[in-house]
This record gives structure tokens, sequence and C-alpha cells, in this order.
């Protein structure tokens, strides 16, 4: 005969219950993250679609006048895409490289003391509010360079906005890229240098061609980053549409619109309140078609070791 | 793999070997010079953003700036409701993001086995820390404001902070679980523990600093956040204060400062800056600095954590 198993330790029913529930509260939170992607595209689609029962698509595809707001109110995108893409292009012109340069220089050639001192100081500086950068754009980079080498450039510029987003931009590429390339085994660069390479042909040609994967990473996250950033834009380029890519010019992108509207106070469900919806589709599908660009590329220069 | 195509080495003498290993000295050299250069120039550009800062901002901080509401004329206005109601939305955040954040890693990473539901939440998580934060006010705007009907409030604010920290939160506290090792897992197994004895006794509590960690930096991301509270119609111009959390009847707690209308930092420094006013762009300033010393003292605290948690546990 078995001794019989005190009241304390026997099977409860109820614990298995309790273990069941508290697996499906921790799913419905896991689910948060899916309902949430689920709520962006429906909501924008949705609102998205109230506008176009106003506004042909092709209208607002092809329209190089954006003057939701005016009596007589046009809906041409363009000028709003074309201010998005033109400060994106600026930030990246000035992020991908030097973000790049200082990754490999931290990786492969900065003494040991200087990496641990500046990579912290990069992760705290992605940290920084990016308002504060629109203040230094608007109200120090702006005036520096009426001052100096553009005497003709006008208070509100795509080209101070692209530049300070482009510095902003930097420590991302840099921490991220720097994290790739030191993931590249060591036993690579030894190879190299066993084969009489130096320190430059083997950060060129050994080590960035086996990070590239991370390394483009970074770069669309740089660039989706620049594409949605509000509030240098906002404060620093202006709020009117402009179809233009002159960085010497002021314009409003995607991102400073919505902001712009939202300030004021549009009805809700009028076509105005639902253009910053088009608009935040716009957005998505951009950063979208972005991501799909990074996959690719990603894939096709996969490399494994 | 591309393979290389043998080429035609010519011959090469000791004198222009030399030559060889000279010129590539020299572009090491370079090289290293140019990313030192770009380095410091990163570091001086950044610096120079703060230095302005400060330099606009010290004169104007004081503690009538912190206890003042804003106002007309730039010399009386403050960022008492400015504050006040970045502190508030934050404790709605926090209380919001961290039990869903954690709960989600715990699921992915306990629960969860290799299926197309896991799969489907970790693509999510992963896509949502690409997604433009001004989207995250929309999705609100549209969901929180006007569907639920929480209207232009401090809960819609706080819960929109919430999904957008989100990704960062379960990130880091997948890592911090992953970092447990597994026959901690089977010794509270071993010892009858259920699966959730085993992860509230032993899988949270070793886990915590590393938890700890990705919230605080969470937190430090969402108190900056400026577009997606404007897309959310939040005010810039706040003369009082939300209702208090305790009142003196029973049940002495109030939950209607969750309804209430509210401004945050970076939005009053945005409608600061927005003024041609040189005086009220130096109001901005002094806002930047206070919102700046809270988003890299958070920081902070969290590198020194992850550092004393490295430092700390040997399994």
């Amino acid at each position: 005969m078995t001794p019989a198993i005190p009241r304390s330790l026997q099977h409860k029913w109820s614990r298995n219950i309790k273990e069941r529930l508290i697996e499906l509260l921790l799913l419905g939170f896991g689910l948060v993250a899916v309902f949430t992607t689920v709520a962006i595209t429906a909501i924008l689609v949705f609102e998205s679609l109230g506008f176009f029962e106003h506004v042909s698509l092709w209208d607002f595809l092809t329209g190089t006048v954006w003057t939701p707001l005016f009596a007589d109110p046009k809906y041409g995108i363009l000028p709003l895409v074309s201010a998005t893409l033109t400060v994106t292009a600026i930030a990246l012109a000035v992020a991908i490289p030097m973000g790049t340069i200082i990754a490999i220089y931290l990786s492969e050639f900065a003494p040991h003391p200087l990496r641990e001192a500046i990579k912290p100081a990069l992760e705290m500086i992605q940290a920084v509010p990016t308002i504060v950068f629109g203040y230094f754009a608007l109200l120090f980079v702006t005036p520096l360079l009426q001052a100096t080498i553009l005497p003709n450039l006008p208070g509100f510029n795509m080209l101070v906005a692209g530049l300070v987003i482009g510095v902003a931009t930097i420590p991302t590429i840099a921490s991220l890229s720097e994290d790739a390339m030191r993931a590249v085994p060591m036993n690579m660069r030894e190879g190299a240098y066993a084969v009489g390479a130096n320190k430059l042909r083997v950060a060129l040609t050994v080590v960035m061609p086996a990070a590239v994967s991370g390394v483009v990473a970074a770069y669309v996250l740089a660039a989706a980053r620049a594409i949605g950033e509000t509030m240098i834009v906002a404060i620093a380029a202006g709020l009117n549409a402009n179809f233009s890519f002159n960085p010497m010019e002021g314009a409003a992108t995607l991102t400073a619109y919505i902001a712009q509207v939202s300030i004021g106070d549009l009805p809700h469900g009028s076509v105005g309140y639902r253009s910053i919806f088009a608009a935040g589709l716009m957005l998505l599908i951009l950063t979208l078609v972005l991501n799909v660009i990074g996959h690719l590329l990603r894939r096709r220069y996969r490399n494994a070791y | 793999m591309r393979i290389a195509q043998p080429t035609a080495v010519p011959a090469v003498g000791p004198q222009q070997m030399q030559a060889l290993v000279a010129a590539g000295r020299r572009n090491q050299l370079a090289f290293a010079i140019i990313g030192l250069a770009c380095t410091m120039f990163a570091v001086l550009v950044l610096l120079a953003a703060f230095l302005d800062l400060l330099f606009d901002g010290l004169p104007r901080l004081s503690w009538d700036f912190m206890t003042s509401f804003p106002s007309r004329r730039a010399a009386d206005a403050g960022i008492l409701s400015a504050w006040v109601g970045s502190a508030l939305v934050m404790l709605v955040t926090m209380l919001s993001a961290v039990p869903i954040g954690i709960g989600a890693a715990v699921y992915l990473e306990e629960y969860g086995g290799k299926n197309w539901l896991t799969d489907l939440i970790e693509i999510n998580v992963t896509n949502l820390a690409g997604v433009p934060s001004i989207v995250y006010g929309l999705l609100a705007l549209g969901l929180f404001v006007y569907q639920f009907g929480f209207g232009e409030s401090i809960l819609t604010a706080g819960l929109t902070l919430a999904l957008l920290i989100l990704p960062v939160v379960i990130v880091a506290s997948r890592e911090a679980l992953r970092a447990v090792p597994g026959n901690i897992r089977e010794a509270a197994y071993a010892l009858g523990a259920t699966r959730w004895q085993m992860i509230s006794g032993h899988l949270l509590p070793y886990s915590r600093g590393g938890i700890l960690t990705g919230i605080i930096l969470g937190m430090a991301e969402a108190i900056g956040q400026t577009a997606p509270l404007i897309a959310i119609g939040a005010l810039t111009f706040i003369a009082f204060l939300p209702p208090p959390p305790l009142v003196e009847t029973a049940p002495f707690i109030s939950l209607d400062w969750l309804w209430a209308e509210f401004t945050v930092l970076p939005i009053q420094m945005f409608n600061w800056v927005s003024r041609p006013d040189r005086a009220f762009q130096a109001n901005a300033a002094a806002a930047g600095i206070i919102l700046l010393a809270m988003c890299l003292l958070m920081n902070a605290l969290a590198i020194y954590i992850r550092y004393q948690v490295r430092k700390k546990i040997k399994w």
C-alpha cells in the first residue's frame, strides 16, 4: 500500500486552471503588437478611403499643388513627397559616409580607451529628443550659415533640416555598423594580415564585405528615421507645401504637414482631417518600400560565417 | 561567392615592394586621421548643440520657471503644467507598457514554441520598431481619441507612448530572460514548481536588471516624444493642473486626472521655439535643458544598471 500523499502536496485542479489562465493572459499581451499593426493599417486605410471619396487617387498622386486648407483646396501629394525625399537625401548624404567612416575607425583603428569612451556617448546621443536638435537647427545652424557661407539662405530651409537630421543620425549608423564589424570573426582579419594586407585594406576588403548585411540594416534604419522625423523639419524647414527639390528653399514634409494640421483645430471627419491620414499612409508606404529594399539588399549580400 | 579570376602578377622588385608598403602605410595613416577627424567633428557638433541650448536657457532656469504656468509674457512664463503633464503621461505609459512588455517577452521566450503564432508576434514587434512615431499619433487619434472616446487626454497620450516603446521593452526583456541559464529552470521544475512559479519566483527576479534597463531606455525615449502627442491634439497652452489624484472624501483616490487635457515638456518647448520673440526662445531653451537632463539621466542610469548587472552576475 502506498503511503497517503499529504493534502498540501496533492494535485490541485485549480492550479492547472491558473497556469492556463496565466498563459492566455501573456499570449494576450504578446498579441498587443499584432493588434497595433492591424490597427495602424486599418485606421490609415479606413480614413484614407474616406479621403479618396472626395479626392481622386490620380490627382492625389500626380498633383503638384497641396493646399487642403485653402478655400479652393488642391490635394496633390507630390510637394510633400518631394520635400520628404530631399530632406532624407541630404540627411543620408551626411550620415552614411560619416557614420561608416566613424564605424570603421572605431572598430579597426581607434585605441581601446577611445572606443570605450565614444561608444556609450554615441548611445546616449541617440536618446536625445529630436526637438532639441530642431532648436539647434533653427536658432544656431541656420543663423551660422546665413552669417558665413550662405547669406541668401532663408530662415526656413530643407538644407539645414537635412544636415541636422544627418548629424543626429550619425550615432545610429556608427553604433550599429560598428557592432556588425566587431562581430566579424578575428581569424578572417588574421588571414588577411598573414598574406600582407594592411589595416586599411583589411577594413575595406575583408571586414566591410563581411559586415555588409548589418551595415545595410543600419542604413535602412537611419533612412526610416530620417523619413519619419517630424520635429526637426517642422521647426527648421517650415510648414509651406512647396514642390521643389532645391535644398535652399523651405518646404513642408509629410510629417510636418501632419503636425501642422494637428496643431490647428480641424473638425473630425472633414476632408482636411482625413488628409493627414492619407499623408500618414503615404509615409508608411515610403517606410515600407525602404524596408523591402533593405531586406532584398541584405538577402543579396548575406554572408554567414 | 564570386571567384577571383587569376590575373598576371607583375614581377615586383624589392624597391617597388618597399614603395608599395610605404604607400599602404600612408593610406592607412591618412584614413586613421580622417576617421579621428570625423569622430571628433560629430562629437563637437553634438556638443555645440548642447552648449547652445545651455547658454540660451541657463539664465532662464529658476524655481519660478518650474512653478509658473505658461504666460503671454515670456518673463512670467514657466513649465509647471508641462512637467506635471509629462510626469502623469509617463506614469500611464509605465503602468501599461511594463506589464504588457514583460508579459509579451515572457510568452515569446518561455511559452511560445516555434509556431506561426510566435513568428507572427515576432515579425510585428520588429516591424513596429521601424514605424515613424507620428504614425502612432495618427493611430491614437483614430482609435483612442475617437473610436474609444478617450478624448485628447492624459490617458490617450500615455497609452500612445506605451505602444510606441513596447518594442524596446519587449526586446530588452527577451534578452534578459534569454541570459538566464536553462539549468535554473530545470532546478525549479525538479522541485515541483509549475511553469509560472518558476517564472515568477526565479526567471523574473534574476533578469530584473536587464528588464529594468530596457524599461528605463523606453521611458527615456517616450519622454522626448513630441510628434505623436501633437498628432493626438495635445494643447500648447494649459494654465491649469489636472485634478489631483488624492481627494479629501472617500474613496480618497480620484482618477479624474486621466481624462484631463494636458501639455508636455517637448510640446511646450515646440510652442516656444516657433515664436519669433527671442525671449520665448530662451524659455524654449530652458525647457529643453530640463528635458535633456531628464533624458540623459535616465540613460546614464540604464547604462549604470547594465554595467552593475554584468559585473555582479556570474552564472
